[in-house]
């Protein structure tokens, strides 16, 4: 990390990534924020508005109650998806032809498109032609996710986890890998037990990819849309409704230009914050690392 | 007396100091990891089955599947892929899709080579900021952009074709590109570059006949992880298509129509949206673990 050379022409190496993802990112940003500080009546038609939008924003209550089911939801799929994550990156087949078959088989649920998840899902659980909404009902369980909140809830979060435990034990699972096979000896060698072999020797090791992992997991699970979106449609009632869904409805669905911007804004900067923090956490850790060469 | 192997080594001093008999310990051993098989085994029956679910209903026809509760299908059929093979407003949606990926991965790799070159070689003015600012494009929820980038695309002539999706998805792809690149190009020694400058290579040439085949598993990852994150993708695929470049997540919204929703087909549709997602995988099955720490361990 050290020895770069400082050298301004690398410039022009970056050059052609700026152009494309300035064009792609901050042109629509800037209409965003163009948006949201302006009441757009007609083509010709724009008064500016200040930070009226921004406020009519955060005082509204079902927005604020979409925030607060996103942060529960961000948190426990967090809580769930760590730790089997973890978990089942401890018990994957080292090598041989099945450490491959369970790679891919693992890998499957990270490759199918969102809205076919969310479909995937919806046969699954519907009580007459799913599997497991029509076991729970032959259980004698009152199951319904059109219905009950808190099923729709339980069948979203269950949907998250089988959808994205996977991405979580895949960086576990390669954390691991790059543990040297001495330290597994000396650890015998010590007759360390098998909780002492993963703290001190597997954890430390994890800590650098599980940061990514609960990164990446963040931001996905704070963007959610698609999936809720095709199983629950936000319902029963709003219960399932998250941030961008409510987005997108004020957004596309009734068109209210200054608000959704306003609202775009807000959004962002929240998830830019807590990643920013990640993200300071990662460059520290490695900071760290680099004078002790590795561990 | 037993015999030891490169794994038991440390069973040597075990048995000094140790209670538990070699014999007891092995068993132990065992038993443990036929626990670790059976949790593993578990885990992958239950994430199979909803898959599982949608391959059964795809093979049965619609009045089997509203019929009765068959955990396999007994009057086989392949109708609803015939149907979807046959129709070229279905099939389509699969060719945009495969278009629209196939072109985002190719821009995407253009410009991020050598950006990521330049990140893990070079220090240069705001090289941190710059970095960060990318990654916020990774962080950007796409919903934020719907609206906008239907505007943008619209004003330069661009809507509804497969370029535009492109571009758009270049947003997420590009940052992940550049990060997934960095890891694996900053664990090729410095060394290697400048004896190459030394022996009289210029840049381009010996950035494209050395450095990017030492790389090459690297890059290997990085397409598959565009391939992944443009092909699940569908907000703004959805928003940015209309009829020309519809991808297939949006034509599978078809199949409910007013006398109720064509399960099999839905069914059918969906798992030939998971068939390319098997290829893929199946071709960096060897490097993907490392391609899932972005390179870095």
């Amino acid at each position: 990390m050290n020895n770069k050379v400082l050298n301004n022409r690398a410039w022009l190496l970056v050059l052609p990534m700026l152009v494309l993802v300035a064009f792609s990112a901050i042109i629509p940003l800037m209409t965003v924020v163009n948006y949201s500080v302006q009441d757009v009546l007609g083509p010709n038609a724009r008064f500016f508005t200040g930070t009226e939008w921004f406020h009519s924003i955060l005082n509204d209550s079902a927005l604020r109650d979409a925030f607060v089911r996103q942060i529960l939801f961000s948190l426990t799929i967090l809580a769930i998806q760590v730790p089997l994550g973890i978990g089942i990156a401890l018990i994957m087949p080292k090598r041989g032809w099945q450490a491959s078959a369970v790679l891919i088989l693992i890998t499957l649920p990270l490759l199918i498109p969102w809205n076919v998840v969310g479909s995937i899902w919806q046969i699954f659980t519907r009580g007459d032609i799913g599997l497991m909404g029509w076991g729970l009902r032959e259980l004698g369980i009152n199951y319904n996710i059109t219905r009950n909140a808190g099923d729709a809830w339980a069948t979203i979060i269950l949907m998250d986890v089988w959808h994205w435990t996977p991405l979580v034990a895949m960086l576990c699972y390669s954390g691991l890998r790059s543990i040297p096979e001495a330290y597994y000896q000396a650890a015998r060698i010590d007759r360390a037990s098998k909780w002492a072999i993963f703290r001190y020797i597997q954890l430390p090791k994890l800590t650098n990819v599980l940061v990514i992992a609960v990164l990446l997991r963040f931001m996905h699970s704070f963007m959610i849309y698609a999936e809720p979106f095709v199983l629950t449609g936000g319902g029963p009632g709003s219960s399932t409704t998250f941030l961008s869904q409510s987005l997108a409805t004020m957004a596309i669905g009734q068109q209210d230009l200054g608000p959704s911007a306003a609202f775009s804004i807000i959004y962002f900067l929240v998830i830019l914050l807590v990643s920013w923090v990640f993200y300071t956490t990662i460059m520290h850790m490695q900071k760290d690392k680099n004078p002790h060469g590795g561990a | 007396m037993y015999r030891l192997d490169n794994a038991q080594q440390g069973e040597k001093y075990n048995t000094i100091f140790s209670r538990t008999t070699p014999a007891q310990r092995r068993k132990r051993n065992a038993r443990s990891r036929f626990r670790a098989r059976f949790l593993l085994g578990l885990y992958l029956f239950l994430m199979i089955l909803p898959i599982y679910w949608l391959i059964n209903m795809s093979l049965q026809t619609n009045s089997e599947i509203l019929g009765s509760m068959t955990l396999w299908p007994k009057n086989l059929t392949f109708d609803n892929y015939i149907g979807i093979f046959t129709n070229s407003s279905w099939y389509m949606g699969y060719v945009n899709s495969m278009l629209y990926v196939a072109l985002n991965m190719l821009i995407t790799i253009c410009v991020a080579l050598p950006a990521a070159y330049a990140f893990s070689r070079y220090r240069f003015i705001g090289d941190k900021h710059l970095f960060f600012w990318l990654l916020t494009n990774l962080m950007a929820p796409p919903a934020v952009f719907l609206l906008p980038y239907f505007q943008l695309y619209y004003s330069v002539g661009l809507f509804d074709t497969h370029i535009a999706v492109a571009l758009a998805h270049c947003l997420f792809n590009i940052p992940l590109a550049i990060w997934i690149l960095e890891g694996f190009m900053s664990s090729v020694p410095k060394e290697i570059d400048e004896t190459a400058y030394i022996d009289g290579y210029s840049f381009p040439r010996f950035f494209i006949k050395i450095f990017i085949p030492m790389i090459r598993s690297g890059i290997g990852v990085t397409l598959f992880f565009l391939f992944m994150f443009s092909w699940v993708e569908l907000l703004l695929a959805r928003t940015l298509t209309a009829t020309d470049a519809q991808p297939i997540g949006m034509i599978m919204t078809r199949t409910s129509t007013a006398s109720g929703i064509d399960w099999g087909t839905l069914a059918a549709a969906g798992v030939l949206t998971i068939v390319p997602g098997i290829l893929v995988v199946y071709f960096v099955r060897n490097h993907i673990a490392k391609g899932f720490a972005l390179g870095r361990t």
